[in-house]
């Protein structure tokens, strides 16, 4: 077997780089173009920062609704009219929310790259939101909110959030809301809300694709360039507390064959100089192989699961490092124990050089993989520019991952997990048992 | 495409792509769900589960991490007609790859402990798609739309066979279909086609044929009546599915059908892996207009997919919350038959080809896609199949698509399923410290 800098040496090798072009236009929208040749066809993701954290205390949801509206009609077209110039083209446009992030992304043929991206600016900048558009996607909203209610997995994850950012943190509230907070949303409040949070300072406009960078960064600046609208109030979350002692929350679901479990810590930002740490010790604990040494366990070794593995979130606040597995109900004691298992025996004998080196491999040879499609690179660049990581991170991220030792990535699990401060949700078939 | 066929019958698809440095392996066996014999339900997908658990060359414990050493993903699935396994690699994995897929072909080891230890994770895995209402209505509007095919009952298997198939049974399965004459490999990547192909001789070429396969022979006799079912379960979102048996990828009334479910629910691509990409682009679509647009229903959407034999075209609804299921059924059941008497115009022929025009770009955006494209025709029926797609949508017509209405939406042809759900009786949520 190689060493790691053997490896990494070849990967950088192997990598010629995106190499991205960045604009910034007067208005403050930053553009960036990567051409490639795979398909004749473009991917085009806009990234306002106006996600649900912008949401107004009282209002929680408030942005996913506007999510589901802004792209139902405009100041220029009506909602019928953009349903044809969607359909007749073969495109749809996915509208997604995360904490931070307001993000409108669609796949084209190249020949359409400029009615479309025209097309997606009326949407940004001008949605009309028809009163008869949100009364029905209130309707379609609060349907999914009940779907939630009656699903495990999204029961046990929205528990774990709240229970790990309580007391009103944007992190702990759920993304859509509750079904009292968007009845009583208005298209008023929503026009607010975009006022409020819609500037040319908050948007990345990325294109990925058959369409040559100069053409790209023309369009974005005809579309775009007239934009005015002031830069927002900035946006002020309040301190993560860390948990200091274990939290366990039982959510029956008696009418469900399987439980989720969903157990975590709050961890660090993304702008943590120990990023990369955890990122390595995340992948070695809870994703190498399908689930890491948690998959080993619990599903390879003891078959009581289908599914587990962890996920790192850090953020512009300290995020969460999630497990999550399920289970069946006569199995939740026990998988919940191996978890505690897993995790004592990580922060105390650590993860070993092969483990890391491992997954250091993997992370690194998984670059042109992760970069393949016009879609994913340009997600890729959107994170890069949130966390101004830098043209050519793409690029140092090989000698990023490899500069960690064994040593650093021990520590980040010491740092931030204990079965003593882990907090736990179980949802489905079971209940707590009396204890005496 | 570089094809080739060893002479132990396993046939070979090779396809350059240089635009990453990557390399995709796909080993695909004619074997699905369609092949298990009652009492064996689920067997084809357990022993898929079982064939990455070592082989006599891959010691159990080394499995995981060969093809992560290369930054590489791999995978496998089940279906009805198909069993497939995947490695996605930079292309200095090849050789890796095929090694690998060539002791999955041969010696995997089916050790007792490990199939006891799997038997729970694949009961896992089909409670936790009970836990969705919807999952659960398409298993039981699929088992009562058919009464004598295979295609009855689901890949996972029903419960009581997954809690008594033995070690043996899962074994012999396996010596039985994984035989190079009921396999295709195929290779898309930044790949030499002549050099690739000397190394799967090299890896594939000693193992033995395994002469003709028994298939079983059921046939479905024509439905002569709708079909009714309604699951009455706590939950808090009612759900409608409509199936129609529908033509297998071969008949000459897919294709129309295809363009008429797009121009319905908006066009999703051709095969199972592609109708789970992005979403389709429906907003003009007759169903859409009709339940989402009227408030009736949160989503609705089509699904008709290449099968080797005549599987079935389904349209689902989600109830918003207020909505009666028979309001919903009523409403879709309008517009199936307004398009069963009166066929589509021709703007909206256009724009279905359109979409489906557009979907195919899409579906060629990585290797990983293209090697499953090539993979998952020439398994069902033929790569040469999924080559004339483009040229048969764009011959497609007017009458043909009226004519696949006619065939296929008649009442007497559906099965409606309704999950109408009861109130939530659970106690509140329990917190400790």
């Amino acid at each position: 077997m190689s060493s790691t800098s053997q490896t990494s040496d070849f990967r950088l090798q192997t990598f010629q780089g995106l190499s991205p072009t960045r604009t910034t236009l007067d208005s403050g929208v930053v553009v960036l173009a990567k051409e490639t040749k795979a398909i004749p066809a473009v991917a085009i993701n806009l990234a306002i920062r106006a996600g649900s954290a912008c949401d107004p205390p009282e209002a929680p949801g408030a942005t996913w609704l506007l999510s589901r509206v802004i792209d139902r009609g405009t100041a220029k077209r009506s909602a019928a009219e953009i349903a044809e110039a969607l359909d007749s083209r073969g495109i749809t446009v996915n509208i997604s929310v995360t904490r931070h992030l307001f993000t409108l992304v669609c796949l084209c043929l190249a020949e359409d790259f400029e009615p479309v991206m025209t097309l997606l600016s009326e949407m940004v900048m001008m949605p009309s939101l028809p009163t008869q558009e949100v009364e029905t996607r209130k309707g379609q909203v609060i349907t999914a909110i009940r779907q939630d209610e009656d699903n495990p997995m999204v029961r046990a994850t929205e528990s774990l959030m709240a229970l790990l950012y309580p007391d009103g943190h944007p992190y702990g509230r759920p993304t859509k809301g509750s079904v009292e907070v968007v009845e009583g949303l208005t298209r008023e409040r929503l026009l607010t809300l975009h006022d409020q949070r819609f500037a040319p300072t908050e948007l990345s406009a990325v294109v990925v694709g058959d369409v040559d960078p100069s053409h790209a960064h023309d369009v974005a600046a005809r579309v775009f360039g007239g934009w005015q609208s002031g830069a927002p109030s900035p946006l002020v979350l309040p301190p993560v507390r860390h948990a200091t002692r274990r939290q366990r929350l039982v959510v029956p679901m008696m009418n469900k064959a399987q439980a989720d479990i969903a157990y975590g810590f709050t961890t660090i930002t993304r702008r943590d100089p120990d990023y990369y740490a955890f990122w390595l010790m995340n992948n070695a604990l809870g994703q190498y192989a399908i689930g890491g040494r948690l998959g080993d366990s619990i599903r390879e070794r003891q078959g009581m699961a289908y599914y587990v593995s962890s996920s790192l979130d850090a953020n512009v606040a300290e995020g969460p490092l999630a497990i999550r597995a399920g289970v069946s109900p006569a199995n939740v004691d026990r998988a919940v124990a191996s978890i505690d298992e897993e995790i004592t025996k990580l922060v105390t004998e650590g993860l070993t050089p092969k483990e890391i080196d491992e997954s250091r491999r993997y992370l690194i040879g998984s670059i042109p993989r992760a970069l393949e499609t016009n879609a994913a690179i340009a997600t890729f660049l959107q994170t890069a520019e949130f966390f101004r990581l830098g043209l050519d991170y793409d690029v140092r991220l090989p000698a990023l991952l490899s500069a960690v030792t064994v040593e650093q990535a021990n520590a980040a699990a010491r740092r931030v997990l204990h079965p003593d401060r882990a907090t736990l949700v179980i949802a489905g078939p079971y209940q707590e048992s009396r204890r005496p | 495409m570089r094809t080739a066929t060893l002479d132990n019958g396993l046939k070979v698809l090779i396809q350059e792509e240089h635009t990453a440095p990557l390399a995709s392996v796909w080993c695909w066996y004619k074997v699905g769900s369609k092949d298990e014999r009652p009492g064996l339900t689920g067997v084809s997908h357990w022993v898929e589960h079982m064939n990455f658990k070592g082989t006599k060359n891959i010691p159990r414990d080394q499995v995981k991490g060969i093809i992560e050493q290369y930054g590489g993903s791999w995978n496998g699935y089940t279906w009805i007609d198909q069993t497939t396994y995947l490695e996605t690699a930079t292309r200095d994995a090849l050789d890796r790859m095929l090694f690998i897929e060539s002791e999955r072909m041969a010696n995997c080891l089916y050790h007792p402990d490990d199939c006891e230890s799997e038997r729970t994770v694949i009961i896992s895995e089909l409670q936790g798609s009970e836990n969705d209402p919807d999952q659960l209505l398409e298993q039981e509007v699929t088992a009562t739309a058919f009464k004598a095919h295979p295609y009855q009952h689901p890949t996972i298997g029903w419960l009581p066979d997954l809690q008594t198939m033995t070690r043996d049974d899962l074994y012999g399965y396996y010596r039985r279909y994984y035989v190079p004459n009921n396999a295709t490999l195929v290779i898309v990547g930044d790949v030499d086609p002549d050099e690739a192909l000397r190394r799967v001789n090299h890896y594939f070429g000693a193992i033995e044929s395994g002469g003709d396969l028994e298939r079983l022979r059921a046939m479905e006799p024509e439905q002569t009546g709708e079909r009714r079912l309604t699951i009455r379960k706590e939950g808090t979102t009612a759900y409608l599915k409509i199936a129609f048996h529908a033509p297998s990828a071969t008949d000459d009334q897919f294709v129309p059908l295809v363009l008429l479910d797009a121009v319905l629910t908006g066009a999703k691509g051709l095969n199972l892996w592609s109708s789970f990409r992005a979403a389709p682009p429906q907003r003009s679509a007759r169903l859409y207009r009709a339940l989402v647009e009227r408030g009736l229903a949160s989503s609705v959407s089509g699904s008709i997919l290449p099968t080797q034999q005549p599987f079935l075209y389904t349209v689902s609804a989600t109830a918003t919350e207020g909505t009666v299921l028979a309001t919903l059924e009523e409403a879709t059941l309008e517009e199936l038959d307004r398009i069963r008497q009166g066929g589509i115009t021709e703007p909206e022929l256009v724009k279905a080809k359109a979409q489906l025009k557009t979907r195919l770009v899409f579906d060629n955006d990585s290797v990983t896609n293209v090697a499953h494209q090539l993979g998952y025709f020439e398994t069902i029926a033929s790569v040469d199949l999924f080559t004339s797609l483009p040229s048969r949508i764009a011959a497609a017509t007017l009458e043909e698509v009226a004519d696949a209405a006619r065939a296929v939406l008649p009442s007497s042809n559906r099965t409606v399923g309704w999950f109408d759900p009861l109130p939530v009786g659970n106690g509140r949520s329990k917190s400790e410290v």
